[in-house]
C-alpha cells in the first residue's frame, strides 16, 4: 500500500519547482496609496482603485519597484533594462478588476541563483537553486465561506469579501526547474526557502512570516525514472504554510508520485493542498486544461526602465549576505559544521546571535537554544520562534548563571517558568522562590545534618569509600528544595569529612 | 476564411462569464465569419520586423511615493454593494478554488 | 441668451448682466421644453445645478477672482464619474449606480465653477457611432429628429446643436467627440493622448480613450480644453507638461504660412458628395487665408479599422471584466442556490447591450491562446505603422485635414443591423486615436443633398493641440464670413420659439 521513502528513490528521481510569493512591507498599495497595516476591520482600508470601482486607474508604488530590485540584486539576478506591467485576465470575487496586474514576458528580475548547504550523510554539500524570474504583482482580498462545516470553500453557502489585502504588493520568485536533489529534495527544498527568508528579512523588505502569510510557497514535484531524460508529469501543492510543511510536501508528493507510476497510473497534472494534519495533500483544481490567462501589456500603467546609476545604488547597499555572515559567525565562535548545521535546521542561529549580543558566552548561548529550549519546543510540536522566551531572557539567564545566583539545574526551572508563561526571568525567580544557596555556612549547617542523620553512611565516606557521599548529598539538596549548588556541597562535605 | 463555430463561440462567452442564449451562439458565430475576415486585414503587413504599439506616448517610470492617502469609509465602499453583512461584500457561494 | 456662445455668456456673467442662477434656469427650461424630443439627457441635476450656480454668484459678489468659463452651464457625457450623481454608461449593468468620487475632469470642472447640468446620453459603454446603442433609447438629431446624432457621444454633441447647453464634455476613442460633432454643426475635440486625465474615465479602450471639449465653437471649445487640461498623478498615462496654450491659439486663427496636408487616404470613394464638396471648399478657404495646401499619403491608414477593431475589443474585454454583479451594480439571479460564477454570467447576460457583447467575445478571441499574435499581436503592429506614416506626414505639413467623416447623419434603425458598416463611419476618425494625436472636428457647411451638416477634420502632432485651433478658427472665421450667421441658425425650430 504506501511506499516507503527509500523504496520511491530506489527507482525515481525527483525535480522540483519553487515558487514564493512575498508580500512587501510597503506603507501603501501597490498601485494605490491605501494602507497596508494587517488587522484592520474589514473594508476599511479601499479606494475606487483597489475595489475596481469604474473609472479608476493604478499608480505604481515607487518603493514597491526599489523592495523587488534589491530582492533581484541579493538573488543574483539581471535587472531588466526595460520591463512592463501586463494583466492576467481571470474572473473570481477576491479579485476586484477579474484581472490580476502582474508582469509576463518582461518580468523586472531573470536568471539569478541562491546558494543553499545542507548535511548529508557525506558531510556538507551545496546546492545552486537558479532563479528563472522575480516579478511584481498584487495581493487578492480575503474571503471567509460561510455556512459549510469546516469553513473551506466546499460546502459554503456564500461568501463574504474584505478587500483590505487587495492590492498589497506581492513579489513572485519563481526557480528554474530543479534536478539533482535526489533523496535531498525536501531537505534542499526547506534550505532555499529558509535562506529566501533569511536573504528578505536581512534586506528589510517583508515581515516574512510564514504563519501570517506574508510569504508563500507553491511547490511543484515531478518525478522521472533514475536516468531518464524526460520530465515526468507534476504537481503544484499550495498552502505551504512552514519550512516543515515544504519538507513533509514534497516527501508526500514524492512518495504519492511513485505510488501512482508503480501501478500504470499516469500523475494528474494539477493543484493539490497540503493538509497540515495529515501531511498530505488534497486534489485541487485541474490544471489539465490550463486557463487561457489572455495576457496583454497593461495599457494603464508605462514600462518600467530603471535607471542604472539607481540600480548600482542599491546594490551597494545591500546587507551581508546570509551566508557570509553565518560563515563569519562561525569562525568567531569556532563552531563545527555540524553544529552550525543544527543550529540552522533549528532555525535558532538568529536567536544565539542576539543573545551573544546581550553578553553571553557564544557556546551558553548555543547550548542553551539547541539544547534544552530546542527540547521543549519539540515536547510541545512547536517551533522555537513560538515559544515565549527570547534573547534577552536567556541572556539573563546566563547571565545568573555564571554569577553563581544560578546553578544549570535552576536555571532550567527558569526557562521553564518563562515559557509557560509565569513572566520574565527576574518574575519567575521571585515567585517561585528560586535561590541558589551558596551561602558555605548555611550549607556546612545542612551537612552537619545530613552527617548526623546518617553516621553510618558519614563514616564509610570517612574511610575513603566516596562513591557513599551520594546519599548525603542527596539529603543536603533535599532540605535546600534543590536550591544548593550540589558541586559546592560535595566538595564542603568532603573536605569536612576529610577526603580533600 | 476564418470561422468560428457555435462551439468556439460558447467556449469564449464562458471565458468571458456570459451566459448567451442558443440563438446569440448562432448569431455571433456567423457576424464573426464576416468580421474576422475584415479584422484579419492586420496580417498583411504586421511583418516581423515591426515592433507592436503598447502605448501612444513614449512614457517611462510614472510612480508614487509610498504614501499613505486616506481611504474611503467603509460605507461609501460598500455604498453600492448588492448585498453585504457584517460591513464585508456578500457574494453568493463560490464553485471554483482560489 | 442660450444661443450665445459659452465665451459671450461668461463676458456677460462678469459684467453682472445676468447671474449663472438666472443663466442655469433658462438652460433648465430649455431642456424641459425640447429634450422629450431630443432625448440628450439621461440625468438632470436640477437641484444641484442651481446651487452650483447660486454658490458661484455668492462667490461673483465677493469680488472673488473667478475662472475664465465660472458660472457657465456643461453637459457631461455620462461615462464620466460623477460623485453622488447616477452614472449609467448608456448601460443596464450600471443603472442608478452612484459614484462615491469624482473624476478628475470633473473636479476640475467643479474647480473653474463650471455648472454640471446633468450627464448625457452615449452609446454604451462608448461603442457605437450612433448612440442607437444607449440602454435607454437613442438621441435624436436636432437638425432631423429621425437621425442619429451620431456616437458615442451623441447625446452632448445633441445637447449642444439643440441649445440645451453651451458646452459639453465627451470622450473620444475612435471618433466619439468627432463623428457626433460633424453630424450635429458642432465643435469637438480629441486632445492629444494623455493631455486630459482618464482618472473617473470609465474605461472602454485604456490606451485610445481620451476626453474633450465639446462647444459650437472653436474658442469655447479652447477655453474648456484648457479647463480640464494637465497632468494628473492619478494617471500613470498622463502627459507631464504645461497645458497647450490653445485658447491663444483660438484668438489668433493664423494660418499665414502653414502648410496643411490633405491625407489622400481619407478622401476617397464612399465618401459623400456634399460631404467632399465641403471639404474642398473649406481647403479653398484655408488657402486664400494664406495657407499652403499639399498632399499627404498615409499607406498604412487602409488597416486602422481592422486594427481597431481588434485592440478596442480586446482591451475592453478586460476593462469590462469588473462588472460582475460582486461590488456594485445591476445583480440578477441571486437565488437559492446559485452559484457566484452563475449569478456573474446571468448579469452580464442581462446587463450588456447587444453591441458590448459583440465586442467583448471578439476581445476575448483576439487575446485568447494560439490567437493573440495573429489578432491583437499583429494589430499592435499596425498601431506602429501609423504612427510612422503619421510621423512622415508631418514632417511635410503642420496640420493634416480630412473629412470627419465619410457621410451626413443616417437615419435611426437604418445602420443597425449591419455592425461593419456602421464601423465604416470611423474610418477618418480612428488613425488619429491609434497614433495618440489630436483631433478636432468643426463644422464646415450643410451637403446639398440632404441639407444635412458636416465636418471639418484637423489633425495635429502629439502635444501640438494649440495647431489644430489655431486651423479651426482661422476656417471658423472664414466660413462664418462666407455664411452670415452660424450654421445652427439653419437647424430647425424644436419645441416652439428658441
Amino acid at each position: 500500500m504506501n511506499l516507503s521513502y527509500d523504496e520511491v528513490l530506489a527507482k525515481y528521481e525527483p525535480v522540483l519547482g519553487l515558487e514564493v510569493h512575498v508580500e512587501l512591507n510597503t506603507n501603501s498599495k501597490m498601485f494605490c496609496g491605501c494602507s497596508t497595516i494587517f488587522g484592520a476591520e474589514p473594508n476599511t482600508q479601499t479606494c475606487p482603485v483597489c475595489l475596481a470601482l469604474p473609472g479608476a486607474l493604478p499608480v505604481v508604488n515607487e518603493k514597491a519597484i526599489e523592495s523587488t530590485i534589491k530582492i533581484g540584486l541579493a538573488l543574483n539576478c539581471s535587472i531588466a533594462p526595460f520591463s512592463r506591467f501586463a494583466r492576467k485576465n481571470y474572473f473570481y470575487p477576491d479579485m476586484p478588476k477579474n484581472f490580476q496586474i502582474s508582469q509576463y514576458d518582461e518580468p523586472i528580475c531573470v536568471n539569478g541563483f541562491v546558494d543553499v548547504e545542507i548535511e548529508t550523510e557525506d558531510g556538507l554539500k551545496s546546492f545552486r537553486i537558479e532563479i528563472e524570474r522575480v516579478h511584481m504583482e498584487e495581493d487578492t482580498g480575503k474571503s471567509l465561506h460561510v455556512g459549510g462545516a469546516t469553513g473551506r470553500i466546499h460546502g459554503a453557502q456564500y461568501s463574504l469579501l474584505d478587500y483590505n489585502r487587495a492590492g498589497i504588493p506581492l513579489v513572485e520568485i519563481v526557480t528554474k526547474i530543479i534536478p539533482g536533489t535526489g533523496k535531498y529534495a525536501p531537505e534542499v527544498a526547506k534550505a532555499y526557502v529558509a535562506e529566501l527568508r533569511d536573504i528578505l528579512r536581512s534586506l528589510g523588505v517583508s515581515d516574512v512570516k510564514m504563519e501570517q502569510g506574508s510569504i508563500r510557497c507553491d511547490v511543484n514535484v515531478s518525478l522521472r525514472l533514475i536516468g531518464a531524460a524526460q520530465l515526468g508529469t507534476r504537481s503544484e501543492t499550495k498552502n505551504v504554510n512552514s519550512l516543515r510543511s515544504v519538507e513533509r510536501a514534497i516527501r508526500g508528493e514524492m512518495i504519492r508520485h511513485a505510488e501512482r507510476l508503480n501501478v500504470g497510473e499516469r500523475v494528474v497534472q494539477e493543484t493539490r493542498h497540503f493538509q497540515e494534519d495529515t501531511g498530505l495533500t488534497r486534489s485541487g483544481r485541474s490544471k489539465e486544461e490550463a486557463e487561457d490567462y489572455r495576457y496583454f501589456p497593461e495599457p494603464d500603467l508605462v514600462p518600467v526602465a530603471p535607471d542604472v546609476a539607481w540600480i548600482e545604488t542599491l546594490r551597494a547597499a545591500l546587507p551581508e549576505r546570509p551566508s557570509i555572515h553565518r560563515k563569519r559567525l562561525q569562525m568567531a565562535w569556532a563552531v563545527p559544521d555540524k553544529e552550525m548545521a543544527a543550529m540552522i535546521n533549528a532555525d535558532v542561529l538568529d536567536l544565539v546571535e542576539a543573545t551573544v549580543a546581550l553578553g553571553a558566552e557564544p557556546i551558553k548561548a548555543r547550548s542553551w537554544w539547541l539544547g534544552e529550549i530546542s527540547r521543549i519546543a519539540n515536547d510541545k510540536d512547536m517551533a522555537i520562534s513560538q515559544l515565549n522566551i527570547n534573547a534577552q531572557d536567556v541572556a539573563e539567564i546566563v547571565a545568573l548563571v555564571t554569577a553563581g545566583e544560578l546553578t544549570d539545574k535552576l536555571a532550567r526551572q527558569v526557562v521553564e517558568g518563562v515559557i509557560a508563561g509565569e513572566g520574565k526571568p527576574a518574575a519567575v525567580i521571585a515567585s517561585r522562590g528560586i535561590k541558589v544557596v551558596n551561602d558555605d555556612s548555611e550549607l556546612m549547617a545542612a551537612i552537619d545534618r545530613a552527617c548526623m542523620a546518617q553516621p553510618e553512611t558519614a563514616e564509610k565516606v570517612r574511610n575513603g569509600h566516596l562513591p557513599a557521599a551520594g546519599a548525603l548529598i542527596g539529603m543536603v539538596m533535599k532540605e535546600t528544595k534543590g536550591q544548593a549548588d550540589a558541586a559546592r556541597v560535595r566538595e564542603l562535605l568532603l573536605g569536612h569529612l576529610g577526603q580533600l | 476564411m476564418s470561422t468560428l463555430s457555435r462551439d468556439d463561440v460558447a467556449k469564449l462567452a464562458d471565458l468571458a462569464r456570459i451566459q448567451m442564449s442558443e440563438e446569440e451562439l448562432v448569431n455571433l458565430a456567423q457576424e464573426f465569419t464576416v468580421i474576422l475576415d475584415a479584422v484579419a486585414r492586420v496580417q498583411e503587413v504586421a511583418s516581423a520586423d515591426v515592433a507592436p504599439t503598447s502605448h501612444p506616448l513614449p512614457l517611462r517610470n510614472v510612480f508614487r511615493p509610498d504614501v499613505v492617502v486616506p481611504s474611503l469609509s467603509p460605507a461609501a465602499a460598500l455604498s453600492s454593494a448588492p448585498a453585504q453583512e457584517e460591513q464585508r461584500f456578500r457574494v453568493p457561494q463560490i464553485l471554483g478554488e482560489e | 441668451m442660450i444661443r450665445l456662445s459659452a465665451a459671450e455668456m461668461a463676458t456677460k456673467l462678469a459684467a453682472g448682466e445676468t447671474t449663472s442662477v438666472a443663466l442655469t434656469q433658462l438652460h433648465l427650461d430649455r431642456i424641459a421644453q425640447v429634450d422629450g424630443e431630443v432625448h440628450a439627457f439621461l440625468y438632470l441635476d436640477t437641484e444641484g445645478a442651481l446651487l452650483q450656480a447660486a454658490a458661484v454668484d455668492a462667490k461673483r459678489a465677493k469680488g472673488e477672482k473667478l475662472a475664465p468659463l465660472a458660472g457657465v452651464p456643461l453637459a457631461l457625457k455620462d461615462v464620466m464619474v460623477q460623485k453622488g450623481i447616477p452614472t449609467t454608461c448608456g448601460s443596464k449593468i450600471l443603472e442608478g449606480w452612484r459614484p462615491p468620487y469624482d473624476a478628475t475632469v470633473v473636479a476640475n470642472l467643479k474647480n473653474n465653477d463650471i455648472v454640471i447640468l446633468g450627464k448625457t446620453n452615449m452609446d454604451e459603454f462608448a461603442m457605437g457611432s450612433s448612440t442607437e446603442n444607449s440602454a435607454y433609447g437613442p438621441t435624436h438629431n436636432p437638425w432631423d429628429l429621425t437621425r442619429i446624432p451620431g456616437g458615442s457621444g451623441g447625446g452632448s454633441s445633441a445637447a449642444l446643436a439643440a441649445f440645451e447647453a453651451p458646452l459639453a464634455i465627451g470622450t473620444d476613442t475612435g471618433g466619439s467627440i468627432r463623428q457626433p460633432a460633424a453630424v450635429t454643426g458642432t465643435v469637438g475635440v480629441k486632445p492629444t493622448y494623455g493631455g486630459v486625465s482618464r482618472y473617473g474615465l470609465i474605461a472602454f479602450s485604456s490606451s485610445l480613450d481620451q476626453a474633450g471639449p465639446c462647444a459650437r465653437t472653436v474658442l469655447d471649445a479652447a477655453l474648456l480644453h484648457e479647463a480640464i487640461a494637465g497632468h494628473d498623478p492619478r494617471d500613470a498615462t498622463s502627459i507631464n507638461a504645461p497645458v497647450p496654450q490653445v485658447v491663444a491659439a483660438a484668438k489668433a486663427g493664423d494660418v499665414k504660412g502653414m502648410k496643411i496636408g490633405v491625407v489622400k487616404e481619407l478622401n476617397g470613394a464612399g465618401y459623400q458628395p456634399g460631404v467632399r464638396a465641403r471639404f474642398e471648399e473649406s481647403l479653398e478657404l484655408l488657402a486664400k487665408a494664406g495657407a499652403e495646401i499639399i498632399e499627404v499619403s498615409a499607406p498604412n491608414f487602409e488597416y486602422a479599422l481592422a486594427a481597431y477593431y481588434l485592440i478596442a475589443p480586446s482591451e475592453c474585454s478586460s476593462n469590462l471584466a469588473r462588472f460582475d454583479a460582486m461590488r456594485y451594480g445591476l445583480r440578477v439571479g441571486d437565488l437559492d442556490g446559485a452559484s457566484a460564477e452563475s449569478v456573474m454570467s446571468l448579469t452580464r447576460e442581462v446587463g450588456f447591450g447587444k453591441e458590448v457583447k459583440r465586442r467583448i467575445i471578439l476581445g476575448t478571441y483576439a487575446l485568447s491562446s494560439g490567437y493573440y499574435d495573429a489578432y491583437y499581436g499583429s494589430a499592435q503592429k499596425v498601431r506602429t505603422l501609423i504612427t510612422q506614416d503619421f510621423t512622415n506626414a508631418f514632417t511635410k505639413a503642420d496640420v493634416l485635414v480630412s473629412p470627419t467623416c465619410p457621410t451626413t447623419a443616417f437615419k435611426i434603425g437604418e445602420k443597425a443591423n449591419d455592425p461593419l458598416a456602421m464601423y465604416l463611419n470611423d474610418i477618418a476618425t480612428i488613425p488619429v486615436n491609434m497614433a495618440g494625436i489630436g483631433g478636432m472636428s468643426l463644422p464646415s457647411g450643410l451637403a446639398d443633398e440632404d441639407g444635412l451638416p458636416v465636418g471639418f477634420q484637423i489633425m495635429a502632432p502629439v502635444m501640438k493641440d494649440e495647431r489644430m485651433y489655431l486651423v479651426g478658427a482661422a476656417l471658423e472665421a472664414a466660413l462664418l464670413s462666407k455664411w452670415g450667421a452660424p450654421l445652427l441658425d439653419q437647424a430647425p425650430i424644436l419645441g416652439g420659439r428658441a
